[in-house]
């Protein structure tokens, strides 16, 4: 194992001179101040309205989303989820907990939960597509192939390395997104009370279960839950990257699965066994702060069993393919 | 010349390769020995790159066995591929990186390379210049350059070259053959592909021809060529005595179709008045005796090199090239 080592200084050499990090990078500092000034616009304008008074801001969503439940015009699932909302809001203000303090950390945890399902894979995929069918559209794979290397030795140091790159991508993702908001909101927030453990059962949420956690803790959850969807999703694209010999197609094959993800998962889908599809199950951290689930009968270890099966499959095709297939260009 | 003792590099056994439902590799045998330039001659799509592939393990053939310094180049590639240096096709190298960062990458590849080494290859292919530039700065040539370096790398014994002067300047053909010599005599054995006979003649030792998949003839270059440069160029004054002369002799055929059997090459160098004949060395003196003794001013006789194709026809035996 001792010369696996080279080869995964190899690759990682490889994705630091293409520059795939530096985007990543790039776009994460872009984009979080745009959200950050986002944020902060919204923050002023429930201020002006409600005097800085929270408990008064909470109240008035909740008889808001109340009012709405009577309305003929709202469809059944999104009462559904509405209740679920209202009840939670409820236990916040039972508990004198502001949900949506604005801080640093609040930020960071309410921007993971969006990025989850599409931003953060999106991410690994500027790494991941093409990590494999990049060497096949230059040609370098004839160069790398014809060493003295067992061909799954060459497909493991990428696959290392592609692991390390989704590691940082999450890490980075965190810190970037509490440095720059916290310029906006301040830097505290670690020890506010976030409560997690709601269970719903049909349309009335469990509370039994509920228990307050520091947000610094909540944010440890959080980052575990996101690095494992990073992990499973870079699988997944990495399998595409070796099937399909253009990154192109790579790219274009792992966004139309992800996009078709959102979408089902909108559509509150009365399709049952959808819930098997990978792409529905990104949202692990939904499950943390006890939101309603796309489909029935998911929960988190659910999610997290579906997830694991597709990336270990993915992971065995890969190997499979690449360690046997000709190279005819 | 190579005497027949001399060690076997690459072994070459039965090999066949199907790819779909078409045969691409039909049954191809030859040996490679230590120290010469084995030539693998043949039209493209004859199936030279194909067997390349198979040669360093990016194609698995469908029966038959490659070994290279004894060990199955698809079963025990580790040690096998440690014996070969090759470019497959154009010498693609991370055009992001410079030229000594690729040599770098490539030697954590394999142990017992170190800096010196690198400097070293860098060195034999005179690169020194520009080896900390990016790649995607360099020229063609020194592309070509780079992937030598980084195919004598591991110190071979066995370099594969496909088409190593394809795209390459007058000049640089030259160098690139001069170079490949000096490798060869250094003791490796040097695979040359490549669809031009007059390169193979140049440069090669002994040569495998190969067309539509099937190996027609392996053997010394001069040997198999013998019997098949038997096309003479005459420029005589005046023409037309001195053809109807040549047409009388019965050794002597004329070639009304000079196109035919000569390469573009020495066509345009001919002048209108040329008559190509047939004839074999010991009968063109005495062709050239009558041609005097009648008056007929003789300018220039002239043996021609036969084409590829020709060669093939001699082979095939009048089967046409596929």
């Amino acid at each position: 194992m001792s010369n696996l080592v080279p080869l995964i200084q190899n690759e990682c050499l490889k994705i630091m001179k293409r520059k795939r990090f530096y985007v990543v990078l790039l776009v994460l500092l872009v984009l979080v101040p745009m959200f950050t000034y986002a944020q902060m616009k919204a923050a002023e304008r429930s201020q002006e309205k409600f005097n800085s008074d929270w408990r008064l801001e909470l109240q008035q969503r909740i008889t808001d989303n109340e009012n709405s439940l009577s309305s003929d015009r709202v469809p059944d699932e999104w009462k559904r989820y509405r209740q679920i909302f209202i009840q939670q809001m409820q236990y916040y203000l039972e508990h004198d907990v502001n949900p949506n303090h604005p801080n640093g950390v609040t930020f960071t945890r309410e921007f993971l939960n969006n990025a989850i399902s599409l931003f953060i894979p999106l991410l690994i995929m500027a790494i991941a597509s093409d990590i494999v069918s990049g060497e096949r559209t230059s040609g370098t794979i004839k160069m790398l192939l014809t060493r003295p290397v067992k061909r799954w030795k060459v497909l493991l140091s990428k696959l290392v390395a592609l692991l390390m790159f989704v590691s940082l991508i999450v890490l980075s993702t965190f810190i970037i997104a509490y440095l720059i908001s916290g310029l906006a909101f301040g830097y505290k927030g670690f020890d506010i009370p976030v409560f997690t453990g709601f269970r719903i059962v049909g349309s009335e949420v469990d509370m039994t279960g509920v228990h307050a956690v520091p947000q610094w803790m909540y944010l440890l959850m959080q980052g575990g839950l996101v690095w494992f969807v990073g992990i499973c999703v870079a699988m997944l694209a990495f399998m595409v990257s070796v099937l399909v010999r253009s990154t192109a197609a790579s790219i274009v094959i792992m966004m139309a699965a992800l996009i078709a993800g959102n979408i089902l998962t909108n559509m509150a889908s009365a399709w049952s066994s959808a819930k098997y599809l990978f792409m529905v199950n990104l949202n692990l951290t939904d499950y943390l702060a006890g939101n309603l689930p796309p489909i029935e009968g998911m929960s988190l270890n659910f999610s997290l069993a579906v997830l694991a099966v597709w990336a270990v499959c993915a992971v065995i095709v890969s190997f499979s393919v690449f360690t046997r297939r000709d190279i005819l260009n | 010349m190579n005497d027949h003792f001399s060690e076997i590099v690459l072994s070459v056994k039965n090999v066949t390769k199907k790819i779909g439902r078409k045969w691409i590799i039909h049954d191809v045998t030859f040996d490679v020995r230590k120290g010469e330039i084995f030539g693998f001659l043949g039209p493209n799509g004859a199936g030279k790159t194909t067997t390349i592939r198979m040669l360093v393990d990016l194609i698995k053939p469908t029966s038959g066995t490659i070994k290279v310094c004894g060990y199955d180049v698809n079963r025990q590639q580790e040690q096998a591929l440690r014996h070969i240096g090759s470019i497959v096709e154009n010498p693609e190298m991370y055009s992001f990186l410079t030229g000594w960062e690729n040599l770098e990458h490539f030697a954590r590849m394999q142990p017992g390379i170190d800096r010196q080494r690198i400097a070293e290859v860098v060195d034999i292919v005179r690169l020194e210049r520009r080896i900390h530039d990016k790649v995607s700065t360099y020229s063609l040539g020194m592309r070509q350059r780079l992937g030598i370096a980084q195919a004598l790398l591991g110190r071979p014994k066995l370099l594969i070259l496909d088409e190593p002067t394809n795209g390459l300047d007058p000049k640089g053909i030259k160098e690139m053959r001069h170079f490949i010599q000096q490798l060869a005599e250094e003791g490796l054995a040097v695979f040359v592909s490549s669809h031009l006979l007059s390169e193979i003649q140049l440069l090669c030792d002994r040569v495998a021809i190969i067309s539509g998949g099937r190996v027609l003839a392996v053997g010394e270059v001069d040997a198999l060529i013998s019997g098949s440069n038997d096309y003479v160029v005459w420029e005589l004054k005046p023409a037309a005595q001195g053809k109807r002369i040549l047409s009388g002799l019965e050794y002597c055929d004329i070639v009304e179709e000079p196109e035919s059997v000569l390469d573009d090459n020495l066509l345009a160098g001919m002048s209108a008045e040329a008559i190509v004949t047939c004839i074999s060395p010991e009968h063109t003196f005495r062709a050239v005796e009558r041609l005097v003794a009648s008056g007929v001013e003789v300018r220039e006789v002239h043996r021609m090199n036969p084409t590829l194709e020709q060669l093939f026809l001699q082979m095939t035996e009048g089967e046409s090239l596929e």
